[in-house]
């Protein structure tokens, strides 16, 4: 990965990253750095482990039993190992916000949904919350579609107004990092179509690790791209070199669509 | 060969229809098995309920509601039964829904899954299957012996809801059970806590289906018998529980949970084991009151499900 030079700074760093579910083995020695305000994309097969080192980065792992990390996420500038003991992994969530596979706004109105994040740090105050949820809002792309009616469920919406509320909802606490989770596997072309235009869009502002199984998806927005398979971290580097000159078989085979 | 299943060539269609035509008189016979089956309950129902109108109806007037029980049939009344009845579900409900909720969301939401857990779940699922005398006897035993609470209100509220219980634990449970686990991981997403996903998002994406195992209960609870014979509901009673603030000396806010009571079902027990068959009117009247409350109970439930699953999407 040091084949390409890259002035960026760099956002967060996974150093030999293990992960086991009980007895089984899932991420194995994973190695890469996130760089800062790009987009990076995890691609490779079904099971390949690619969701489970992204939800390693906000510690969801955590919500259920047996499953166990060794290594380190190290997040800059303050160089915080996320997957330390003694790092509460609610503070992890709270500088890392994560957008799921599926839409899952909360039965709550759409203001609620995008104001919960700041809610549960404690902010109460209406003008504040109003000013956040409509930057957040309009960061979605979605502020023009809703502004005349907050106040409804935010599942009355179709499903891509879904994702990008719950994008609004990850985006409203100003995190470091966002998460998305093979974003647009539920949804309509058209709809993908303005997620990953939003996508790009974001990179600007905040960090983005994006996990795909699309890989024209990951050609199209991402900086950077890691090659996962079987666990392990085959190949990592700039998305545009990667999808024309790989550097391992493997990739190659993949990414021509010869497997997976 | 069976000439069903052939190739397209010598396809019987002949014998394709009449194995139908077999298969349809199976489901016609079913169909018709279901009906009977059902009408076994729901015949029964109407018939028992014809009953009690044509034997009760006419004693139900406002002085049925309104008088205290008496050696005259024509001049007795519910009134120390109805309102005993609803206190006595008063204290029920809210000792009951706390309880029961808290336990429920903690066998779901922090709970760790371990045998524990399991044995624990267990227990609270056959508790639903004791026999309601034996509530009594704990009762008897803890609430009127070792707390000296009395042969109360307070005393039968206390046994009911431990009676009712395991029905609320249980339909809290399921009510938390049906929240996708997308929303609960979207509220971790979001950095809360578990008491602040519990407080924002499962206790009120739940409530619908809490609300209706709690009612399920109370209408079991408000026909219950036995348990408050065991713990001294008394029979004829001819004073209402003191009111706060009425009295002399004034009674306190709680005073009436200390009360002597009786319930509908004590009362209806009592007149029909009199010779006198006026008093059989009494009871069904009684009886048909009693039917009503529980009827009114399960309407509200569905009622408020529907207002609050109407809001309810995933």
């Amino acid at each position: 990965m040091s084949k390409v030079a890259t002035p960026e700074k760099i956002k967060a760093e996974v150093k030999d990253l293990n992960f086991h579910y009980s007895a089984f083995h899932a991420l194995k020695s994973v190695n890469f750095p996130v760089y800062e305000k790009k987009v990076t994309a995890l691609i490779g097969p079904s099971g390949c482990g690619k969701s489970t080192l992204l939800r390693s980065f906000n510690r969801m792992h955590d919500l259920y039993p047996g499953n166990r990390y060794e290594g380190e996420i190290r997040l800059h500038p303050d160089n915080t190992n996320l997957l330390a003991s003694d790092v509460d992994p609610i503070e992890v969530r709270m500088r890392i916000s994560m957008v799921f596979q599926k839409p899952n706004p909360f039965p709550k109105s759409i203001y609620e949904n995008v104001a919960y994040g700041l809610r549960v740090r404690g902010e109460n105050s209406r003008a504040l919350l109003d000013e956040k949820v409509e930057q957040a809002l309009r960061g979605a792309s979605l502020w023009d579609e809703v502004k005349d009616r907050l106040n409804d469920l935010g599942a009355n919406l179709s499903g891509g107004q879904q994702q990008r509320l719950c994008i609004a909802r990850a985006l409203a606490t100003d995190p470091e990092i966002i998460l998305f989770d093979e974003p647009t596997s539920a949804l309509d072309p058209i709809a993908t179509a303005n997620i990953e235009e939003l996508v790009t869009e974001l990179k600007d502002k905040v960090t983005i690790l994006i996990v795909t199984h699309n890989m024209q998806q990951a050609a199209r927005v991402s900086d950077y791209t890691a090659y996962m398979y079987l666990g392990e971290l085959i190949e990592f580097g700039v998305t545009d070199q990667m999808f024309v000159k790989p550097q391992k078989k493997q990739t190659e085979d993949y990414i021509t669509g010869r497997f997976g | 060969m069976n000439t069903v299943v052939a190739s397209n060539k010598d396809r019987d269609l002949a014998a394709i229809r009449s194995l139908i035509q077999k298969h349809k008189r199976w489901d016609a016979m079913f169909g018709i098995l279901g009906i009977v089956c059902l009408m076994v309950g729901v015949l029964t129902l109407i018939a028992l309920f014809a009953d009690m109108i044509s034997t009760g109806g006419q004693r139900l007037s406002w002085e049925f509601f309104t008088n205290f029980p008496s050696r005259r049939a024509g001049q007795a009344g519910i009134l120390a039964a109805w309102v005993g009845s609803t206190l006595v579900m008063v204290v029920t409900a809210a000792t009951a829904i706390p309880l029961g909720v808290a336990a429920g969301v903690y066998l779901e939401e922090y709970a760790p899954k371990n045998w524990v857990t399991d044995l624990i779940e267990i227990n609270v699922t056959n508790l639903a299957g004791v026999p309601s005398i034996v509530y009594g006897l704990l009762g008897l035993g803890i609430f009127v012996y070792t707390f000296g609470l009395g042969h109360s209100i307070l005393t039968a509220g206390l046994t009911l809801a431990l009676l009712i219980l395991p029905v609320v634990i249980v339909a809290t449970r399921e009510a938390i059970r049906a929240i996708p686990q997308m929303v609960r991981e979207g509220a971790y997403a979001c950095g809360a806590t578990t008491w602040q996903t519990v407080r924002d998002h499962i206790v009120p994406y739940s409530s619908a289906g809490i609300l209706t195992g709690v009612i399920i209960g109370l209408a079991r609870a408000i026909g219950e018998t036995a348990p408050l014979i065991v713990v001294g509901a008394v029979t004829f009673i001819a004073f209402l529980p003191p009111a706060s603030g009425t009295g002399e000396p004034a009674a306190g806010v709680f005073d009436w949970l200390f009360a002597d009571f009786t319930v509908l079902p004590i009362q209806m027990f009592n007149w029909t084991s009199r010779p006198d068959a006026n008093f059989h009117a009494n009871a069904a009247a009684a009886g048909l009151v009693l039917v009503l409350m529980t009827l009114a109970m399960n309407g509200l439930a569905i009622w408020l499900r529907y207002r609050m699953r109407k809001n309810i999407k995933w």
